[in-house]
């Protein structure tokens, strides 16, 4: 029921307005202690309103380094990250997308086995099997490089489940038509199929970039190497500065720098995302 | 162009067995149409000759080469599915090109052959639009497209028609017919709708439960149907069947103790007073004679159609229920006793163990 009555409009407005504030208010401080000195940020009260130092933060974080981290700027920690979550989508979307295309059209033996293989993984997420893992990516020599940010991460049964149930939406006629049009398996998957899940890949892609972008526990685990260091660890070893106080200012900074790009994602593909999330036409 | 054979097929999935043992010969340039009711097998057999279902026996020959273990590509054909299974994500431009694009034609031959399928069947205009811009009929006339530009063998069609509403269902029956007219290609057409299948088929297939019933052109089988399943499948309203008994001289069938009609007996094999199921199309009665005799008629109620009255009641005697068409308009009021002659020439008589014809 859609109500029309002023009050109830009036009441509407100020709860959502209210969640505005309660989700913008944080972002705000953060961004007004980027943009003060260290002095500054020591005094109580804290500033609510902005300082002048916030193009000077921004060079002294991005270029120079942070604390702990100091040998290591924002700008390299950002482009590990970057990478990470990119392959981390990449990779998981390129093989759930075939691992579903094989479950749903091909016929092979044992096929359900390895489906209920793929779906017990969903029960043994990294955070469960950290140790063995490790060992296996340390075995590999992947320790301190872009494979082993990644590759543990990968392997995934939930977007495998989802593409899954994309293709099994899809009219088996247009495979027919397809295979009368004289279009072999991979054609079909290419010219049919990845453009038919073409949304859905998109909504995946948001998902995942996003999942690898504020990935924690297993970067600190496998980098040692600070110039292997990712964004979202790097603020947390800022925070561990030995002796002297947290750079608040330039954490601060560093935090709004790592919040762009999976705000710019977001943004970019929202179309797409939105589409694929309730799009149901095929 | 090309003839098709169709020699024993037999299909079964797993255990059960749902077509046993068809046999057809499609002539080059022939449109057949394969009719029956749901269920009966008619997807299964066009499917198994497109090559996206595996034959379990028989052969299929297209131009006189077994297709049996071929690739549908490789067969030669075309096919036009019943929720069209256009590509939603290409254009129609694109839609009709895949086909050709996928055999390596050159991108000018693509665009010469696409532009004048499209000139034929009044799509230029729509080229550049997506399937879900366009409405049910143009839709299908995109599929259509899809097909005639790969200049197949053979056309086939899995119930094209039954998605449209019914004014649209005919005007493209219409147009089927004289796009075949123009381009001659062997076509073989799915329906379960005998209006359908009556107007288009040069020859009918009509199979019931995965057997074979009859094969000739529509008026031989509505005229000599070969048993009572397309006797009483053919035709709307449908055929009358009563049963009855052949009278001690042969010359007759006794429907009631009371009701007699004469038959002739030629080319019948006539046994006297063999029980038989007598069969008459609504519309070949008439009313007798004022003071003649007749079939005594109790009418339950009558239907105007305009050019026709439709007249439902029941025979006094043995109060089975009839169906009559008589031309004209006729007021009739229920209760009335009709007097009717049923045309002795257009009488059918079946055997009623077997079903086949007498
Ligand atoms: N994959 C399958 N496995 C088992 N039985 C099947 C399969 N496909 C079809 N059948 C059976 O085969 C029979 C014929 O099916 P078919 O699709 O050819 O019917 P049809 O004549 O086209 O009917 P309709 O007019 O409803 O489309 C049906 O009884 C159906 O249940
Ligand atoms: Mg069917």
């Amino acid at each position: 029921m859609i109500e029309q009555r002023p009050v109830a409009a009036w009441f509407s407005h100020t709860v959502l307005i209210l969640g505005v504030v309660v989700v913008a208010f944080p972002i705000w401080i953060t961004f007004v202690g980027a943009s003060h000195d260290a002095i500054r940020m020591t005094q109580v009260p804290l500033p609510l309103l902005p300082g002048d130092q916030f193009f000077i933060n921004l060079k002294a974080a991005f270029v120079d380094g942070v604390g702990n981290a100091k040998e290591q700027s924002v700008g390299i920690m950002m482009f590990n990250s970057l990478i990470m979550a990119l392959m981390i989508a990449v990779g998981k979307i390129a093989i759930s997308l075939l691992s579903a295309f094989a479950i749903v059209y091909f016929r092979f033996p044992f096929r359900m086995m390895f489906f209920w293989m793929i779906f017990i993984t969903l029960m043994l997420p990294v955070e469960v099997r950290i140790l063995p893992t490790f060992e296996v990516v340390a075995n590999f020599g992947m320790l301190n490089n872009y494979w082993g940010l990644t590759v543990p991460l990968i392997a995934s049964a939930t977007a495998t489940f989802m593409f899954r149930q994309v293709f099994l939406t899809v009219p088996d006629e247009l495979l027919e038509a397809a295979r009368i049009d004289g279009a072999g398996p991979m054609r079909f998957f290419k010219d049919i199929l990845l453009p038919v899940s073409r949304t859905n890949i998109a909504a995946l892609f948001v998902i995942l970039f996003i999942y690898g972008w504020n990935q924690y526990l297993w970067p600190l685990l496998i980098t040692t190497d600070k110039s292997m260091y990712t964004i979202v660890m790097g603020i947390k070893q800022m925070l561990e500065a030995a002796e002297e106080a947290p750079e608040w200012h330039l954490i601060m900074m560093t935090t709004l720098l790592a919040m762009i790009p999976p705000v710019l994602v977001v943004i970019g593909m929202q179309k797409l995302f939105i589409k694929g999330l309730t799009e149901t036409e095929k | 162009m090309a003839k098709v054979l169709i020699e024993d097929i037999i299909k079964s999935y797993g255990e059960t067995e749902v077509l046993h043992g068809i046999n057809t010969d499609i002539a080059d340039g022939e449109f057949i149409v394969i009719v029956g009711p749901s269920g009966c097998g008619k997807s299964t057999l066009l499917r198994m000759i497109a090559g996206l279902e595996d034959i379990s026996s028989g052969t299929i020959s297209i131009d006189g080469k077994v297709v049996n273990t071929l690739e549908p590509k490789d067969r030669d054909i075309a096919m036009v599915f019943q929720n069209y299974a256009l590509y939603p994500h290409m254009t129609v431009f694109k839609n009709m090109a895949y086909g050709l694009k996928l055999r390596k034609f050159s991108k000018k031959e693509i665009k010469v052959r696409v532009d004048r399928v499209a000139k034929l069947l009044q799509l230029e205009e729509l080229l550049d639009r997506k399937p879900r811009q366009l409405s049910g009929g143009q839709r299908q006339r995109v599929a259509m497209g899809r097909c005639i530009v790969r200049e197949p063998k053979v056309f086939l069609f899995d119930e094209p028609l039954s998605n449209l509403d019914a004014k649209l269902r005919v005007q493209m029956r219409l147009e089927l017919r004289k796009l075949h007219k123009r381009l001659k290609v062997t076509s073989i057409y799915v329906t379960h709708d005998q209006v359908e299948a009556m107007t288009l088929g040069d020859r009918l297939v009509v199979i019931n439960d995965g057997y074979t019933e009859q094969i000739g052109p529509p008026l031989e089988l509505y005229e000599k149907p070969a048993s009572i399943f397309v006797a009483g499948f053919l035709g709307s309203p449908a055929m009358n069947f009563l049963s009855a008994q052949i009278s001690a001289d042969g010359n007759s069938v006794q429907l009631s103790e009371t009701v007699q009609v004469s038959v002739d007996s030629v080319n019948r094999q006539i046994i006297a007073e063999k029980k038989v199921t007598f069969g008459i199309r609504p519309e070949h009665f008439s009313l007798s004679d004022k003071g003649k005799t007749g079939l005594p008629l109790t009418v339950d109620h009558a239907e105007f159609h305009g050019a026709s009255t439709i007249i439902y009641g029941r025979l006094q005697g043995n109060d089975e229920l009839i169906t009559v068409r008589l031309p004209h308009v006729h007021h009739i009021n229920p209760k009335t006793v009709l007097m009717l002659t049923a045309l002795p020439e257009h009488i059918h008589l079946f055997d009623p163990k077997t079903g086949k014809r007498i």
